[in-house]
């Protein structure tokens, strides 16, 4: 059952700057549709059992939660078109409950989903080069991918060429369908880490050797969830060419040492971990040498193919300074906060990168509804070439805004509750969906985050505190990836009651560190408060412009345990 | 087999659409109100004998008993906050789930 509303069509008068899908990529998806079809078919009428049935609807993103179905649908390496943000919202009207939440993996989730009417949004999806395969299961997962990828200022390639390579490589895949475990791929270009890669089963930066060649630095066995670890490198530099060979060479290593035994030690990270990183190296290296390279050896010209699918849209020469927007800017201070806090450097003069917060104050972290996508999908047709980006912090990016047209694009997102000036600041908070609909969930995460971002809704104080990530989890898997937030919040279960475990210290870029812990478990309440007195506690502290996770560094985690030890004494009930 | 301490009904994901049901005198219920009680640990696997065969018949998946308490209505109440928050709906939107169609929330 196909959509054919009118406005679905696609992106008119927008250039292709995004991978687009050939015949061999639709046939597999609309094969995969009918297949699933299928199989929901013969479940309902009663020939496959639920033992049967369930790896068939993981396979295709589809889980069981605590109130309904949620279907995860990937989005590879976080890149939308504004054609495909309008599919997302048209399913999310007509078989869902009008939003969607986006995921730190970049995904969208729907929590409402009927498991009859999976098959026909499956079909939607696949209209538009979109599916839901490899959302969930033991395989590689979606890969994820800087979202300023190809515009960043700091950028030495964009990365998403070869992302899409390893979706190509990866989905399917044979060899590593029934892996010990789910398996995680992130890949930035950039002098900074914006994809969490040291966090990652399998982590890759494109980086220059001494002769001026792109390549690769290989990272594995990082990872959050249960036992945390940063990952380590295993090889500094593996040539474009020999990188799914590498890859490949991992991965069989992996299969065939990952331990099977333990759901909770058989990701990639417990076996680095228990090897060790010469170990596992020398035994990638091994099978890196006797493989036969043959099937992985990467096709230049299909590299360039692939790389042509990404090309930067027409920018104009523009002067690097606008005076549109500086006069804006003095015209209208809530403009003026926005433009500080929520636009970033492009490489193109006069043209910006966008970030659309999906965290307004006691907003719900990542989701958005159907009338803010159309608006989204809307605004960067308008104002950005058709392209969105999808960012693991759970926001929306346009990375291709003129500066001229940056306060006519704020105008249009005020309207729409999506210009919240917060990026990267207290209130612009990670947070998984937790107890509210997670069936693994120990805790709620949702109403934390709304706490705090509602302790803290003064804007002013926030741009004081300045860059901070806070991100909250509401069971141990830790996909709110709390063990990388500066402030780390962990919902767990304590004698029947939802209890918060409070890490400080965490980092996900490239000097990513793992949270330690603050202290005993706190209520739910007292959330806010505790995370009120460290922060205090920070601007008493720091020197001039240190970041919250730079004082903490320098200070040590003692004395900030101390602040709550003082406090508690005082009588705070902490 | 645990140990029976408390009264306790039977819920389940109905196969179709996936919302939690619950285990009533004459079928299964969308509403935790109308949930058969069991009240010792006999009831309880006369309930679990119904769920299995309702899982075998492809009616129901995801079964299982949980605690409640009887309220002065005589209808349960879970005793555990997962289950309470599976009989209205997510804590954080109150117009969707079981809890946007009837008043349950005083419960």
């Amino acid at each position: 059952m196909s959509i054919n509303h009118s406005n679905t069509v696609s992106r008119i008068n927008s250039p292709k700057t995004t991978y687009q899908y050939d015949e061999f990529d639709k046939d597999f998806i609309r094969e995969r549709v009918a297949e699933f079809r299928e199989q929901v078919r013969r479940r309902l009428e009663g020939s496959l059992t639920e033992e049967e049935f369930r790896p068939f609807r993981l396979m295709n993103g589809l889980y069981l939660q605590l109130h309904a179905y949620m279907l995860r649908v990937a989005i590879p390496y976080g890149t939308l078109t504004s054609q495909q943000m309008r599919r997302l919202a048209e399913i999310a009207d007509r078989w869902d409950k009008g939003y969607g939440h986006f995921t730190t993996r970049q995904n969208l989730q729907y929590n409402w989903p009927k498991l009859i009417d999976t098959p026909d949004i499956l079909e939607a999806l696949a209209e538009v080069d979109m599916h839901a395969i490899q959302t969930s299961g033991n395989c590689i997962r979606n890969v994820t991918a800087d979202h300023f990828a190809g515009v960043a200022a700091d950028e030495i390639e964009d990365p998403r060429p070869t992302a899409e390579f390893l979706r190509q490589w990866a989905s399917a895949h044979p060899e590593f369908s029934f892996l010990p475990r789910k398996f995680k791929i992130a890949i930035t270009g950039a002098t900074h880490d914006r994809a969490a890669t040291l966090a990652h089963d399998i982590g890759l930066r494109l980086v220059k050797n001494t002769s001026g060649d792109v390549g690769y630095c290989v990272i594995i066995g990082g990872g959050l969830g249960r036992s945390p670890f940063i990952g380590k490198i295993i090889r500094e530099y593996v040539p474009r060419t020999e990188l799914l060979a590498y890859l490949e060479a991992i991965m069989r290593v992996y299969n065939r040492y990952g331990r099977r035994d333990n759901k909770y030690k058989a990701r990639i990270k417990i076996l680095v971990h228990e090897k060790g990183i010469e170990t596992i190296r020398a035994a990638v290296e091994k099978e890196f040498a006797t493989m036969d390279h043959t099937a992985f050896q990467q096709d230049p010209q299909e590299f360039e193919r692939v790389a042509a699918s990404f090309v930067s849209p027409p920018y104009e020469a523009l002067p690097s300074e606008s005076s549109k927007l500086t006069k804006a800017r003095l015209e209208t201070p809530a403009f003026d906060h926005f433009v500080s806090v929520n636009v970033s450097e492009h490489k193109i003069a006069g043209y910006a990168i966008v970030t659309v917060s999906l965290k307004p104050i006691n907003g719900i972290p990542g989701d958005a509804t159907s009338h803010q996508m159309r608006i989204l999908a809307d605004a960067c047709d308008r104002f950005g070439f058709g392209e969105l980006r999808v960012s693991h912090e759970q926001n929306i990016i346009l990375p291709h805004v003129k500066k001229d047209d940056l306060f006519a694009l704020w105008q249009t997102l005020t309207a729409a509750d999506l210009a919240t000036a917060n990026a990267g600041l207290v209130s612009d908070i990670i947070s998984c969906p937790g107890l509210d609909y997670c069936s693994l969930a120990t805790a709620r995460s949702i109403p934390i985050a709304q706490a705090i971002s509602q302790r803290f809704s003064d804007m002013a104080r926030q741009r004081r505190i300045g860059k901070l990530g806070i991100k909250i989890s509401g069971c141990i898997n830790a996909c709110g990836h709390h063990h990388i937030g500066a402030i780390g919040v962990l919902g767990l279960e304590k004698k029947g009651q939802e209890s918060y475990q409070i890490t400080l210290g965490g980092d996900p870029g490239f000097s990513a560190s793992i949270g330690e812990i603050l202290g005993p478990g706190v209520s739910a309440d007292q959330v806010p408060e505790v995370i009120e007195h460290l922060v205090d506690f920070y601007l008493a502290e720091r020197h001039e412009t240190e970041a919250f996770i730079d004082t903490w560094r320098r200070l040590g985690h003692a004395r900030f345990k101390d602040v709550l030890r003082r406090e508690g004494e005082d009588g705070a009930d902490i | 087999m645990t140990k029976f301490k408390h009264p306790q009904i039977l819920l389940a994901s109905n196969l179709k659409d996936g919302e939690v049901v619950f285990l009533g005198p004459t079928g299964w219920e969308r509403d935790f109100r109308r949930a058969r009680i069991a009240k010792n640990q006999e009831e309880a696997q006369i309930l679990e004998t119904i769920g299995k065969a309702d899982y075998s018949a492809n009616i129901i998946v995801d079964v299982y008993l949980t605690d409640v308490e009887i309220a002065g209505d005589g209808t349960p109440r879970p005793l555990h906050y997962r289950e309470k928050m599976r009989i209205k709906g997510p804590s954080v939107r109150l117009d969707l789930g079981k809890q946007a169609r009837g008043a349950l929330n005083e419960h």
